[in-house]
């Protein structure tokens, strides 16, 4: 059975090279920053299960350091000039889609044909596991139809990758941080302290009143904690359950899923949702690490309002 | 009510913009300090969280091919595509995204497009190009406006299309809570109800994308959009 370990595996030898090719990069003045930095990183999915909690937390307090102290910097491995890819660009045409739809075509593969098959009757891919190493399978695949199709010299997927991640930065990290701090919070009660505070303070004598709390508490919280989900056991506990399913009649079905969309609306006004809105305006080289946020956030407080009135509407008996 | 320090340590770190991954080891410490664990135990507790989800980043792993199709001009043939379909506005086409990706996400095709992989190489620029033909010449303001709001068009098409899917883990999730506490749920009855909202947040955002058209057109964008 193939697991997760292989992807990480894969993942650490990826991140190694990013790191040797840093220290080479006699460009970038800050290079042994960045070296050390995706080192870490590398020897977190290399050796993560050999070094112990505390030194995985070694490992973290370095990460932050070398982030916070200002020592990454920005690579410039060698890349074609924007005039030699226009010309490329016509050169190529629609070949340049191929290695891009591979991605999806391989994953959709993973997932529809080798998800549901076994070999001695064990299944080829770990089941929790089959979307990420059908990913992974997707992205080596993808890096092979490239190098073949557009005959890119063979440095180039490395060199590259470098490039994007080194745009991208320390805002990599970050939602795998963000999970690990949401622990930390689980652990210290920080969830059930916050929802004492709302079902205790807050008026709920009427239906409004209650779905108000309930679509509002779940955005505010998720806000807070970073996703959807741990705010919606401590506020369905709170709200949901004893108020609008069992005082009110809500239909629970309803309650909660609309609930939970409330939540999604907090996801996207909160930074602690890294990946979703802090790692693309990296990606897309923005100068307002909030500029997503912002785009999101009129989105974000008419959906919530769309959403207490279908919860006020949809999910209570006449 | 000390437990929440370490909320306050969030807030305050990302609204003064430091670092965030010092902010996040920070609060992490300052949480569990206030609980009453020691320091060293506050660390472990993050390190093993860590490296328990590692699976997080694993998708940095498309890196390498979405760059090397970027340096043989990948970019710059979704200019010349999008060029060609000269009756396609930015409006239109963010729209169509996103009913891409809302259908594609209700029957659980979520990894299949993203930020790293379709965003960035493909929408964006598409957007920019597509904004370029109708306005002219666009200003930095407008470029990085509309790179925004591909990418948030690509998260609110993933958001209010994958509760639909009856296999995710938010629905999981509040079936499995639900159960614990006496109420036994099929997944369908709780995917049906995500679709009126799947329906709002579409005629909210897809409303929301008209109006940026007409404004990128019409001349300067207003602040904060």
């Amino acid at each position: 059975m193939i697991k997760l370990t292989v992807v990480y595996v894969l993942t650490g030898l990826m991140f190694a090279a990013f790191a040797v090719l840093s220290a080479l990069d006699a460009k970038n003045p800050k290079r042994f920053g960045n070296a050390a930095f995706w080192g870490l990183v590398a020897l977190s999915f290399l050796a993560g299960d050999y070094l112990g909690d505390l030194g995985n937390g070694v490992l973290v307090l370095g990460l932050a350091l070398i982030a916070g102290l200002g020592w990454l910097g920005r690579g410039q491995p060698a890349t074609t000039t924007p005039e030699e890819r226009k010309a490329l660009a016509a050169r190529f045409g629609e070949k340049l889609f191929v290695p891009a739809l591979t991605l999806p075509v391989v994953l959709l593969f993973g997932i529809l044909v080798l998800k549901p098959l076994h070999l001695a009757g064990q299944p080829l891919l770990d089941p929790k596991q089959a979307t990420l190493i059908s990913l992974a399978l997707a992205a080596v695949i993808a890096v092979g139809v490239a190098l073949i199709l557009l005959r890119q010299p063979l440095i180039s997927p490395l060199q590259e990758g470098r490039r994007l991640m080194d745009i991208v930065g320390w805002a990599a990290l970050l939602p795998q941080l963000l999970a690990a701090l949401g622990t930390v919070f689980a652990l210290a009660g920080v969830g059930k302290v916050i929802g004492g505070l709302v079902t205790h303070y807050l008026p709920m004598d009427t239906r409004a009143a209650a779905v108000a709390v309930y679509c509002l508490g779940m955005a505010g919280f998720t806000m807070i904690m970073g996703n959807a989900y741990a705010a919606f056991p401590v506020l369905t506990a709170g709200v949901g359950l004893p108020i609008l399913m069992h005082r009110f009649g809500g239909n629970p079905a309803a309650v909660a899923a609309i609930g939970m969309l409330s939540g999604f609306c907090g996801t996207l006004m909160t930074p602690l949702a890294a990946n979703f809105n802090l790692v693309p305006p990296a990606l897309l080289e923005l100068t307002d690490r909030y500029a997503v946020i912002k785009a999101q956030i009129p989105t974000a407080l008419i959906l919530l309002v769309a959403n207490m009135v279908l919860m006020y509407v949809l999910a209570f008996p006449h | 009510m000390l437990t929440l320090l370490g909320v306050a340590v969030v807030v305050v770190g990302f609204a003064a913009r430091f670092n965030p991954l010092l902010v996040v080891v920070a609060a992490a410490l300052v949480t569990g300090i206030s609980a009453g664990l020691s320091p060293i135990a506050v660390l472990s507790a993050l390190g093993k969280a860590f490296n328990e989800n590692r699976y997080v980043s694993v998708a940095m792993l498309v890196l390498p091919v979405i760059g090397v199709v970027e340096r043989a001009g990948l970019q710059e043939r979704a200019r010349t595509l999008i060029a060609r379909f000269r009756g396609v506005s930015v409006g239109p086409l963010l729209i169509g995204y996103m009913a891409f990706r809302q259908l594609t996400a209700a029957v659980g095709l979520i990894s299949i497009a993203g930020q790293a992989q379709t965003v960035r190489p493909l929408l964006a620029p598409m957007a920019e190009t597509a904004a370029e033909l109708r306005a002219g010449e666009l200003s930095d303001a407008d470029r990085q406006a509309i790179r925004a709001q591909a990418a948030a068009t690509d998260n609110i098409g993933v958001f209010f299309g994958e509760d639909i899917f009856l296999a995710i883990g938010s629905i999981l999730l509040m079936v499995g809570f639900l159960a614990a506490s006496g109420i036994v749920l099929d997944p369908l009855q709780l995917s049906v109800w995500a679709i009126p909202t799947a329906i709002a947040a579409f005629l909210i955002h897809g409303t929301r994308l008209l109006l940026f058209d007409r404004r990128l057109r019409r001349g300067p964008p207003e602040a904060g959009e």
